[in-house]
């Protein structure tokens, strides 16, 4: 019979809970539904010339594909370090999200590039189709051209170091003996 | 920070020289009565993702654009509402949908609250019914005779 | 130095609400009359302290004191006096110390207002309140101090969120906190007869007044913001259901449960232990609505900037304060058994059933607000719950009591009988099911079976609203208007209100019309009988913004109806781009012009809207909270006169 005057209590034991667990989440960031899904198709072109780039360039090997522009500033905060895990070997793809040849490659002209490939996503169709929402936005792909992460917003050491890094070194042997 | 900022999507100068793209359509341009009305539908159901809390029809931020156009552009294409739902979560999750999908983890969200005003009403029920019929004289509560007689000698 | 002395004034304000709290609580304990009588002096020495603090933020801003980071983050110089001084509530830091101020300023009214209370009751509530002050300038203090200098010292300030330059927002947010800080009078009420272990008509009579006024301030606030959100977001919408507007929403739709509840608890002595829990949970969603928008756990249009310290801090402020109002509950409750019979066909059963569907249309805010953080804490991923649906659910839940609310006059207390009832409402009825079918065909020339449906439920409600003062007419002519209790007027009024709500929601969501047009100048389109035809789009320069001005003329068959103005502005200091649209309104209809994006050649892509009877939400709303005021006032009249009574019948009001 008391029993339901304890209700209350209980229930706000449940919000209070429920709210320290919301306390430790960004409710912005939304996961993309693309993990662990082949990386949708595009038909772009490399930035500056007419040679196409597709899905398909992606195949292979583990890489990272990195939607950025000129004109993001967040993407200057990542860049030193796109330059060093460059320098260190790590194959990245950086498309260049609704910017202009120029400008784009005037921009890696001063910040230095960190790209094996540069690909140009003018009108941001490829980005629309990946699920990008704001630059930059780096996937991580194993051989097979498979998503197995996303990292929305700038990398830095330690999102490079605990999760970026283990999935792109675990990720070849895994490929390899998939795709022969 | 991160994202084009609104400063390229607006005054006509300010746009010109910052060279972005922007939809060149009024949003219903081409569109017939009947489609307009589905795009209406559509975009003020779809959220949008860099936005703080708004549908794509509402917000100014260059994404939002680029999703009115595709809803644009597909149902010009005579792609079916479920069709250009698909597409959407397909890329960026239920999240987008403001309208929450029905399946099992929300169930308690559709009918929970139903399921709430069933359980409130049979406790009014019963408390009236209980207490429907004169009753004895309720029990004599000796604390708070034990007050009024105190309150009385004051 | 000013910044300072403000900084001074708060810190000597946590050592009166310190005192606030100790002192009259021991004095219950001890029954010491002098150390109870410390709370009144206590409550308006902190309030005049924290009016101190408040004041010195506005001279900062007012005079553009760059050196304290609050005010160069929230103004800039080219802003105009009036945002400068509404910026002091214009972000977290300067809102909480208005917060503060209203807190203070409850509980300095009710050290003068509730002079007839007995002794003990009036220190505990005191003691309450000064509790409350304790947690919340300690947040202030520790996390959110609005007087923090910062060096260098910057050239300009930052300059207020452009969103929150307009006249709406001068008044909003006061009216707002006034009511979510007013339920902390009946929170304090509700605790002071947990302790006291005495609840009675008496105390019910206490605490109606109170929980009217932080109501009928709240009820302004709400319809001020939808006000505000339909001019300044742009886009004709004036009810988002976004987390911020549910957050004051929670407290309206439990506080006017609890109205009815107390009434039912003052008059027939039942329902008490459920009206006790009301007041602690009006409050309690006041302090959740706070936590949601100033810790940035859910995605909302307007929060705050946010800071996980902060958050952290009013969780542990909230657990702790309901946590001991629920404890205190649980341990305490039991003794408040209701006496008496109970009738479902009786006023007290119809209020029985408004508090249920009142209860369950704020507990399907509160699971839609919370739900994505549910699903996300499972893992279950990120989902969201939007417009599409609390408009379903919330609709099924709250159309019984458009039904009920005509009801409320013609039910008596106790038991009524039927045939009495049913002769008052027949014609009522019969009127509303014609009128409701009528109006659609009349006002729009097109039948909807929902518009008929809210429009029978709307007429219903106004019908039988009137139908109290026209059966006094009736009876006894002029008199019997102007003898009819201030009390039923409120209600009158408050239940007439919700009727032309309930009718301006139906139309204007049911018959609103808009169009996206590529305009440029010279161009028209047409939409109902309206022609808008864009005139030219010329440069225009406000004070600190600069913008892209349409000049739009409005013609219904030839005839000029207004020319409209509508912006799209670029505030320089912080880039950022607002669309102001332009209104033309009348009782019946709104034309709204808002500017999209330019295309190219000088065309425009924009938006047109006629909205039928959208003025008649807002009416709607004003019209509840006068019928608050009217309602509030006769409830003190009554003090004022019990206060008569008791200084001749010693200890007559305890009784």
């Amino acid at each position: 019979m008391r029993l339901r005057f304890l209700l209350p209590a209980a229930v706000l034991v449940v919000l209070i809970v429920l709210f320290a667990f919301g306390l430790q989440h960004d409710p912005r960031e939304v996961p993309s539904p693309l993990i662990g899904k082949p990386a949708p198709d595009f038909a772009l072109r490399v930035v500056g010339e007419d040679t196409p780039f597709s899905r398909d360039d992606l195949l292979g090997r583990p890489l990272l594909v990195n939607f950025w522009a000129s004109w993001c500033l967040a993407c200057r905060v990542e860049h030193p370090l796109l330059m060093e895990l460059a320098r260190q070997g790590v194959e990245i793809v950086g498309i260049d999200y609704k910017d202009t040849d120029a400008d784009g490659l005037r921009w890696l002209e001063r910040h230095g590039n960190p790209y094996r490939h540069i690909v140009a996503d003018e009108r941001g169709s490829a980005g629309l189709d990946w699920g990008v929402y704001g630059v930059p936005e780096t996937f991580v792909l194993d051989a097979n051209g498979t998503i197995v992460h996303k990292h929305i917003g700038p990398i830095d050491e330690q999102a490079w170091r605990r999760t970026i890094q283990p999935l792109l070194t675990t990720a070849p042997a895994r490929a390899a003996t998939e795709t022969r | 920070m991160r994202h084009p900022t609104v400063k390229a999507a607006v005054l006509s100068a300010a746009l010109l020289a910052a060279g972005a793209l922007v939809p060149l359509h009024a949003q219903s341009d081409g569109l017939s009565a009947a489609q307009a009305e589905r795009y209406q539908a559509l975009v003020t159901e779809l959220r949008c993702l860099v936005c703080q809390n708004q549908s794509i029809a509402d917000s100014n931020a260059p994404l939002a654009a680029d999703l009115r156009e595709q809803v644009r552009n597909q149902i010009l294409a005579g792609r079916s509402d479920t069709q250009i739902h698909d597409y959407v979560t397909e890329r960026y999750g239920d999240f987008v949908l403001y309208r929450p999908p029905f399946k099992p983890s929300t169930w308690l969200l559709w009918f929970g609250p139903f399921l709430l005003l069933a359980a409130a009403l049979a406790v009014a029920l019963r408390f009236a019914k209980r207490r429907a019929t004169p009753q004895t004289p309720p029990p004599v509560d000796r604390e708070r005779l034990q007050r009024l007689l105190e309150d009385t000698r004051q | 130095m000013i910044p300072e002395l403000g900084h001074f004034a708060m810190l000597a304000a946590f050592a009166v609400a310190v005192i606030q709290f100790v002192v009259p609580f021991a004095g219950t304990w001890k029954r010491e009359p002098r150390w109870m009588a410390v709370g009144a002096s206590a409550a308006q020495a902190q309030f005049a302290l924290i009016l101190i603090a408040y004041a010195c933020l506005t001279w900062a801003f007012v005079e553009r004191d760059w050196s304290v980071a609050y005010v160069a983050a929230n103004a800039h110089s080219q802003l105009p006096l009036m945002y400068r001084i509404s910026a002091v509530w214009g972000a977290h830091e300067g809102s909480m110390l208005l917060w503060m101020l209203m807190l203070t300023g409850w509980g300095a009214a009710v050290s003068v207002f509730s002079r007839s209370l007995p002794r003990d009751v009036q220190a505990q509530v005191l003691a309450v309140l000064g509790a409350l002050c304790i947690g919340f300038l300690l947040f202030m203090l520790l996390t959110s101090n609005p007087f923090e200098r910062h060096f260098p010292v910057p050239e300009d300030g930052r300059d207020l969120n452009p969103l929150l330059q307009d006249p709406g927002l001068v008044v909003h947010p006061p009216l707002l906190y006034m009511g979510y800080v007013g339920f902390s009078v009946a929170f304090a009420f509700a605790i002071a007869a947990l302790i006291g272990g005495r609840m009675d008509a008496a105390w019910a009579r206490w605490t109606r007044p109170w929980t009217t006024s932080a109501w009928l301030f709240l009820t302004l606030g709400i319809t001020l913001g939808s006000w505000w959100a339909y001019h300044e977001l742009g886009w004709g919408g004036w009810w988002f259901w976004d987390p911020v507007e549910n957050a004051s929403f929670l407290p309206w739709l439990v506080g006017t449960a609890l109205i009815h509840s107390l009434a039912v608890s003052e008059k027939r002595g039942l329902l008490k232990s459920w009206t006790v829990l009301l007041a602690i949970l009006a409050f309690a969603l006041s302090l959740l609505g706070t936590f949601l928008v100033r810790s940035g756990i859910l995605v909302s249009v307007h929060a705050f900037a946010t800071d996980p310290a902060r958050g952290v801090f009013i969780l542990a402020f909230l657990g702790i304060v309901l946590g001991i109002a629920f404890s205190l509950y649980a341990w305490r409750a039991h003794r408040f058994v209701a006496d008496g019979e109970f009738a479902l066909l009786s006023r007290e059963g119809l209020l029985l059933l408004n508090n249920v569907f009142l209860v369950i249309a704020a507990a399907a805010v509160l699971i839609g607000t919370l739900y994505p953080l549910i699903v996300d804490a499972l893992g279950l991923g990120k989902i969201s719950v939007g417009p599409p649906y609390f408009n379903a659910v919330f609709l099924p839940l709250t159309a019984p009591l458009a039904v009920l609310i005509g009801l409320a006059s013609v039910i008596g207390w106790k038991r009524a009988g039927r045939s009495e009832v049913l002769r008052r409402l027949r014609w009522p009825a019969v009127l509303a099911v014609v009128g409701g079918l009528a109006l659609p065909w009349l006002v729009e020339q097109k039948l909807l079976l929902v518009a008929a449906a809210g429009g029978m439920l709307a007429l219903w409600a106004m019908l039988m609203a009137l139908e109290e003062p026209w059966r006094r007419w009736r009876a006894r002519g002029a008199a019997g208007l102007t003898q009819m209790p201030r009390g039923i007027w409120g209600m009158t009024l408050a239940h007439f209100g919700i009727g032309l709500w309930v009718l301006g929601v139906t139309f204007v969501s049911l018959y609103s019309i808009e169009r996206d047009v590529r305009l440029g100048p010279g161009q028209s389109t047409d939409l109902a009988d309206y022609r808008f035809e864009l005139l030219r789009v010329e440069p225009f320069s406000g004070p600190n913004y600069d913008a892209d001005r349409a000049v739009v003329e409005i013609t219904r068959d030839g005839r000029h109806i207004a020319e409209l103005y509508p912006e799209k502005r670029l505030y320089r200091a912080q880039g950022s781009v607002m669309t102001d649209a332009a209104v033309e309104h009348s009782p019946l209809r709104d034309l709204y012009v808002a500017l999209a994006e330019p295309l190219d050649n000088g065309e425009w892509a924009m938006r047109v809207y006629v909205k039928p009877m959208m003025r008649l939400v807002w009416l709607g709303g004003v019209l509840m909270a006068l019928g608050g005021v009217l309602a509030a006032s006769d409830r003190r009249y009554r003090l004022a006169r019990m206060l008569r009574e008791s200084a001749t019948v010693p200890g007559g009001a305890t009784a």
